[in-house]
């Protein structure tokens, strides 16, 4: 049993107290099928259960099989509509590792830019338009009018820098749509996503992309373009940033112990982003070394220290488990992979030899309840199953960045204890240095919060891939891509950061056509249901964890603060809520409103 | 003022990439449409669930009044394909919301089943939505398909527009928003009913195929085709399915007139079409048809281009009267 299971038990099996049972499904404002189940305790204020379904299977897993491995990354794009690039690099790196093709450094920083482009873009559109609405000032009037009084006493303390003057200002620039800042940021993700399709061709499954490399013409011009924006969108983050970190430092002070919403413990997964072509050449044996030179760190932490940079160990430990999800369990079934090639052995469960067999039935909170499975980490050290979380991406990418304090590329650096991002002059405002510090939490506040500032960093890691492309375009090195052969009999990996987190590709080519094929984004990782084992996924135990803040009692609530906690892992997914009333036992049902209800039957 | 709601299903087996298109488009802008910014428009009210204010049974609220035909008019707009839920014994493939009833998810073709009877128009948002897409690839569990094949090709709205098709992996951000625009514009009378082909596209934009519209179809005339992706050629022989594919993204670009897809150099893989995905897969094989049509222009193409090169270069040069060396300067 994981040890960050205990604390929950007593919650889930406690029948003295008065639990209501809501339900919010579909939960808005987020990507894909997504449904949390919980039971709350009015009396004290706290959500005591939690689950997590989905209500969408597609089967790519299932209907990729026997196709050209070289379409992997095409036909993977298409799992994601706001981060379908990333999944689509993430199958290049394992197609290049199966295809054994290294691609020209100048097409590394091509999908380098592209890549930075899509974090800029992503995040700035969920944090603003998605997020942002669940601090913007109708909602706090709505679920907290208290600390919309306050927010309108309270000036901000970086206004000179955002043009806010109170915390109430910056709300109302959030309201969705007649918000200043909303419609800005609206117009920002534009501008983010014409970089991305200067480098990527096209948003958001590129057209650009291949095994070996890429399509994109690598001229002067090409990198102008993308130059001027991104210096655009620099001047905007010197307001953003600030902007956020107001925002959510209201929240501490406005409402003591908001800390505690959404938090759970340390346990975050970084599987690394941007590759450095210097050193990265795609070949298993030496993954573990270019993985490290990653510009955004992978790693592990778990409670506050970093268990390992090594993307072998990584994958090794990566086990897919059932026990809540509609399909068939493959442990008595092939194995495709038995060793990697260092000669470590493959589980069972591992993703190269997992079988995907959907089992459609009827939804049961307490058997089989969702489409996600339950990934997990299989920790040698302790022989415990880690239902690791990304922090919503941006926060395990920077606590393994500034733990393993390997980057240091000019505009970032990693400390140690922190990263240092140093934005230069833009046309009207000055350079600006940032500090992203380790924080004491991995909660809801700080999940947003490293958001805008990876937005910065992405920006600043931007300014150096640009500088390293022109070096080789001015010394004429303008190939982008290399020829390559599939081989009959292959396997390969990728390890890439998706937007909102983790992302593997584990690739099987039998015969010259793939024979197994199965991608782990970040969102089943974090909206996992109970395992086997009966641990809990990181959406249903972050929400178990949150005290309940918000003013309206159950005939009204909103579930703001729940809301507040799914959003920020930046789910990829639609989903609900449901909750109980009286001694454990459900003695009412209620969906939040309830108007309407009787009318689909 | 006229008024009218739009109700926008992601819950087919899709990715939501056509409602985050919608978001990158400009011409018009989400913006522009829903805060009445272009004259003659409707007040539009936008139900979609990547962008709601309202979460669960607030969200679904105006759904279940349309369901029970209390909200009228809406356009329904559907993005992802649908299952066949009779493929399986019991459960779901795909659902949005929650039966109070039983407790169980409600399907998404339930919520077509009985919304498409009362609304204005159904319009399917990309591939996926139109034609079954990427998840009625061949081998698929869940045996999806397209709005038209679910409905009928023929079907009609209750106001007699046939089902409004915007192909696209992703949609063409401008293509989804101008149709969108279009159709406002025709429930308020100020357009006549929307012209469609036979596959149900606007045909005001998807009238011509990508070659036509490619900037490097000069070099296919001219018999120059590249075998090696990063070149500014011709890329048909690298897999690109351009010149008999129904799509206007190498002339508008993806955004903003940036982007997109030969124009750019990356194969186009027939995104927007019916056949799409499987009869043009492996999409980096050379498309049989084309080994044909490229050996047919490659005489022509070779002897214009010799032509023309050497007319270039008789031009690169200035008339021989102009200065060719630098007047002596006086010190």
């Amino acid at each position: 049993m994981a040890p960050d299971d205990a604390p929950r038990k007593d919650a889930m099996t406690d029948g003295s107290r008065q639990l209501v049972e809501m339900a919010w499904d579909p939960i808005t404002r987020i990507i894909g099928s997504l449904g949390i189940h919980t039971k709350i305790d009015f009396a004290n204020r706290q959500v005591a259960e939690c689950r997590s379904t989905s209500s969408i299977f597609r089967g790519y897993s299932v209907f990729m099989k026997g196709k050209d491995p070289r379409d992997a990354h095409q036909i993977t794009s298409r799992i994601c509509g706001i981060c379908g690039d990333n999944h689509a690099t993430c199958a290049v790196y394992a197609q290049n590792m199966a295809f054994g093709v290294v691609p020209p450094a100048l097409a590394e920083w091509i999908i380098n830019l592209g890549e930075a482009a899509e974090y800029m873009f992503d995040h700035n559109l969920f944090q603003d338009n998605l997020v942002g609405v669940d601090y913007c000032e109708q909602m706090v009037r709505e679920t907290n009018p208290g600390v919309l009084a306050r927010a309108e006493r309270t000036a901000a303390p970086h206004a000179d820098r955002h043009g806010y003057r109170t915390i109430a200002d910056i709300m109302r620039a959030l309201n969705p749509f007649t918000g200043v800042f909303y419609r800005e940021a609206l117009q920002m993700s534009r501008l983010t996503r014409e970089m991305f399709c200067l480098m990527e061709g096209r948003h958001v499954h590129p057209s650009t992309l291949y095994p070996g490399g890429v399509g994109t013409v690598a001229s002067p011009q090409l990198f102008t373009e993308y130059t001027v924006r991104l210096m655009r969108y620099i001047e905007f983050l010197k307001r953003s940033v600030p902007l956020h970190d107001d925002l959510f430092d209201f929240f501490y002070e406005a409402l003591p112990g908001y800390e505690a919403v959404g938090r759970r413990r340390v346990l975050l997964a970084c599987w690394g982003a941007f590759q450095n072509p210097d050193r990265c050449d795609f070949t298993y044996a030496r993954m573990a070394e270019w993985g490290r030179e990653m510009y955004v760190t992978p790693g592990i932490v778990i409670d506050g220290q970093l268990r390992t940079t090594d993307l072998v160990e990584i994958n090794l430990g990566i086990r897919v488990l059932l026990g809540s999800s509609f399909y068939d369990d493959w442990q008595t079934g092939e194995t495709f992979v038995r060793q990697d090639p260092l000669g470590n052995p493959i589980d069972q469960r591992h993703p190269w030899n997992q079988t995907t067999t959907p089992r459609p039935q009827k939804r049961d909170f307490a058997g089989k309840y969702t489409w996600v499975m339950s990934p997990r980490w299989y920790d040698a050290a302790s022989g415990a199953h880690l239902a690791l979380d990304t922090g919503g991406g941006p926060l395990a990418r920077f606590w393994a960045t500034a733990l393993a304090g390997r980057v240091d590329i000019g505009h970032v650096r990693a400390t140690g204890k922190g990263v240092e991002i140093h934005l230069p002059k833009t046309a009207l405002a000055p350079p600006l240095d940032l500090e992203w510090r380790i924080p004491r939490w991995s909660n809801t506040l700080e999940r947003n919060r490293a958001r805008s500032y990876f937005q910065a960093y992405a920006a600043a890691a931007a300014l150096h891939f640009v500088e390293r492309a022109l070096v080789e375009v001015h010394a004429g090195r303008t190939k982008t891509w290399s020829e390559f052969r599939v081989p009959d009999e292959a396997i390969g990996c990728g390890f890439h950061e998706a937007v909102r987190g983790a992302l593997s590709h584990h690739l099987v080519i039998r015969q010259g056509k793939i024979a197994n094929y199965h991608p782990y984004p970040p969102t089943p990782w974090n909206a996992s249901p109970r395992d086997v084992f009966g641990t809990p996924g990181p959406y249903e135990d972050a929400v178990q964890n949150t005290p309940i803040f918000e003013e309206n009692g159950p005939d009204t609530f909103k579930g703001i603060d729940i809301m507040r906690t799914v959003r920020s892992f930046d789910p990829c997914m639609p989903c609900g809520v449901h909750m109980y009333l009286g001694n454990g036992k459900e003695i009412a049902v209620r969906h939040s409103p309830t108007f309407g209800a009787e009318l689909l039957r | 003022m006229a008024e009218i709601d739009i109700l926008w299903i992601t819950a087919g087996l899709g990715c939501d990439g056509d409602t985050i298109a919608m978001t990158a488009a400009t011409q018009p802008s989400l913006e522009d449409v829903l805060l009445g910014a272009l004259p003659g428009l409707p007040t539009v009210r936008l139900h979609n669930p990547v962008l709601a204010y309202a979460n669960g049974e607030a969200f679904l609220a105006p759904f279940r009044r349309a369901v029970a035909g209390e909200l009228d008019p809406f356009i329904l707009v559907v993005e992802g394909s649908i299952p066949n839920e009779r493929l399986k014994q019991e459960g779901f493939w795909a659902a949005m919301g929650t039966d109070p009833a039983t407790g169980q998810p409600i399907t998404t073709c339930e919520w077509i089943d009985r919304l498409a009877p009362h609304a204005w128009a159904v319009v399917g948002a990309g591939t996926c939505a139109t034609y079954g897409g990427i998840h009625a690839m061949e081998g698929n569990p869940t045996g999806c398909m397209g709005l038209p094949d679910y409905l009928g090709w023929r079907w009609r709205s209750k106001a007699g527009v046939p089902i409004v098709c915007v192909p696209g992996c992703p949609v063409q951000p401008d293509n989804f928003m101008e149709t969108l625009l279009y159709l406002l514009y025709q429930y308020v009378g100020l357009s006549p009913m929307i012209p469609l082909d036979e596959a149900l596209r606007p045909t005001w934009l998807f009238s011509q195929t990508v070659h036509e519209g490619c900037d490097r179809g000069g070099y296919y005339e001219q018999g120059d085709f590249t075998a090696e992706y990063g070149s500014k050629k011709c890329i048909v022989k690298l897999g690109c399915w351009g010149p008999v594919v129904v799509c206007n993204v190498p002339k508008r670009g993806w955004m903003n007139g940036i982007g997109g897809c030969p124009n750019v150099g990356g194969v186009c893989i027939g995104c927007t079409m019916p056949g799409f995905p499987d009869k043009f897969m492996p999409f980096m094989n050379e498309p049989p048809g084309a080994a044909i049509s490229t050996s047919a222009v490659l005489m022509y193409g070779r002897t214009v281009r010799a032509l023309r090169n050497f007319t270039k270069s008789a031009l690169d040069k200035e008339p021989s009267w102009r200065r060719t060396t630098p007047p002596e300067r006086t010190p």
